[in-house]
């Protein structure tokens, strides 16, 4: 069994994220002026400075902007992970967003690569959006 | 002789590098300052702005107290991760341009080693890094050997750049530090094939991609041009200096084009403006490169950025040889990061400043070194630059 994740801390502004992951859906910020979609969460739109927001669904889908793949774990939670993949995942709406890809995914991973958002449940409290490999229209098992 | 205009680098000095010391890091800074201090030719007593390195935690209080400073009249800290200590120089300059202060005490390094070690998450943590915490390191992107492989993959998929190309760099690195007794590599040099048998860690990143582990600290002391040429060295004239904080800063993902360090550009440019508004010297002038290099593509993309080669062109650049001593633009001559020891850029400005000296040993000196450009990186893509110059 491994350790478990360092897990996130929410503050007052970004729980509304972790909230909306707990009831398996993905939310990312969009400015109520001008529409654009921002992440990591900010208080002000950096392209209009309007101070209205709302958390807005996202697809979940998106492509793999670049990645690694880690034989290092730089935490006893990946140790028997490795080697693991760490993508970086551009969301057809076109914020970027940081996950471990599922294990067995190591093998296919490129650059350009579709993937799609999956809940990982790592405790009571906390639901982690991450993203696996989608082949041929069909997601592998997360 | 004319008298020189702007600031100086007036002093240098700084500790045995080592992997493995017994003394804290506020020991490791007040040696090395000490010793940039008599190197200057100055007494402790002469420092009257002092720019605490918040990576090893310092205060000016710390140097106030040990140095017995009791004329400190300026001080402030970068908040640039590595960045921070060219960065440092560049306000150092500032307040003495304004009156503020007349010799200006820049140590920085850490305990790289034994204290503050990146691989086991030991450093410090800055207030920049709580979206990445919160974000990134749940998702398992904890080191920045992580961060910047991802940045060096994108590289490698836009401009085809290679591991072989990598490699160069590390071994480049290598033959450096064996014409410096004082670097940590020195005595062990490596092969292309070492490089490419050394054991992942980040794809596509190898153990020798990554740069050193170490203890120590290094100092620089900043005064006017004009009291530089009173003192016992030839004069370092800081030529031009930009510093440029990347955006988005959140995070090293984030970044609209993660295989370009558009910062560094952006820093590069004002130094270079500066330099050749002050004193005529241009990017095809610089006689050799200090970058402060956390990554072997660090260098590659250094290149790049400040506009030495092209998008693309930096792995070929450096394959075919041109970073080495006696090439077209040698770089990181003692060694670097990668096999002087990991100092927060300091050793990569002091080595900067004794090329310009002609001051060390034969095998190692660029010839007629006139001109340098130091770069240091930090935090998610923040970059500062420094061109300097040998007064004539």
């Amino acid at each position: 069994m491994s350790a478990p994740r360092p897990l996130p801390i929410p503050t007052s502004l970004t729980e509304g994220f972790w909230e909306a992951a707990r009831r398996q859906e993905l939310v990312v910020q969009r400015c109520a002026d001008c529409g654009a979609w921002r992440h990591y969460p900010q208080p002000l739109c950096p392209e209009c400075h309007s101070a209205s927001w709302a958390w807005t669904p996202v697809s979940g889908r998106g492509r793999v902007y670049t990645f690694t793949v880690s034989y290092k774990a730089f935490h006893p939670a990946w140790e028997d992970q490795v080697p693991y993949v760490i993508a970086t995942i551009e969301l057809d709406e076109g914020v970027r967003m940081v996950s471990d890809l599922p294990h067995h995914d190591t093998p296919d991973v490129s650059i350009g690569a579709t993937v799609e958002a999956f809940f990982d449940e790592v405790s009571p409290e906390v639901t982690l959006p991450r993203f696996r490999l989608v082949s041929d229209g069909v997601a592998s098992a997360g | 002789m004319t008298t020189p205009a702007g600031c100086a680098i007036a002093g240098v000095g700084h500790t045995a590098y080592s992997r493995g010391t017994e003394r804290s890091t506020l020991e490791l800074h007040l040696e090395a300052s000490l010793r940039a201090i008599e190197d200057a030719g100055l007494r402790p007593s002469d420092i009257d702005g002092v720019m605490p390195s918040a990576s090893a935690r310092r205060s000016a209080e710390d140097f106030i107290s040990n140095l017995g400073l009791r004329e400190l009249s300026y001080s402030a800290t970068l908040h640039m991760g590595g960045a921070s200590t060219v960065g440092a120089v560049q306000t150092a300059c500032l307040a003495i341009e304004a009156g503020l202060a007349t010799a200006v005490l820049v140590p920085a390094g850490r305990r790289g080693y034994s204290g503050e070690r990146i691989s086991t998450s030991q450093h410090v943590v800055e207030a920049i890094m709580a979206h990445h915490q919160e974000f990134e390191i749940p998702f398992g992107n904890i080191a920045a050997a992580q961060w910047f492989a991802q940045a060096a993959q994108r590289h490698m998929h836009v401009y085809g750049t290679t591991s072989e190309q990598l490699g160069h760099v590390s071994v480049t690195m290598r033959e450096h530090a064996q014409l410096n007794p004082g670097a940590l590599m020195h005595g062990r040099p490596i092969t292309l094939g070492d490089h490419q048998e050394s054991r992942m860690i980040s794809t596509p990143f190898r153990l020798l991609d990554c740069s050193l582990e170490s203890d120590g600290a290094g100092a620089v002391v900043v005064t006017s041009a004009d009291r530089a040429a009173d003192l016992r060295h030839p004069v370092v004239q800081v030529l031009g200096s930009g510093q440029s904080h990347g955006y988005p800063p959140t995070s090293l993902t984030q970044k609209p084009d993660m295989a370009v360090v558009s910062a560094l550009g952006v820093a590069g440019d004002k130094a270079f403006d500066q330099a050749r508004a002050t004193a005529g010297v241009r990017r095809s002038d610089i006689d050799c490169f200090l970058v402060h290099e956390g990554f072997s593509w660090y260098v590659i993309a250094g290149l790049e950025a400040l506009g030495f080669v092209k998008p693309g062109e930096g792995g070929p650049f450096v394959e075919e040889g041109h970073i080495k001593l006696g090439g077209r633009l040698p770089v990181n001559t003692s060694g670097g990061a990668l096999s002087e020891g990991h100092v927060s850029g300091v050793n990569h400005l002091i080595e900067a400043v004794r090329q310009l000296r002609r001051d060390v040993p034969v095998a190692r000196q660029v010839a007629d070194c006139s001109t340098a450009v130091v770069a240091t990186e930090g935090n998610f893509f923040d970059a500062t630059v420094a061109v300097l110059g040998r007064a004539s």
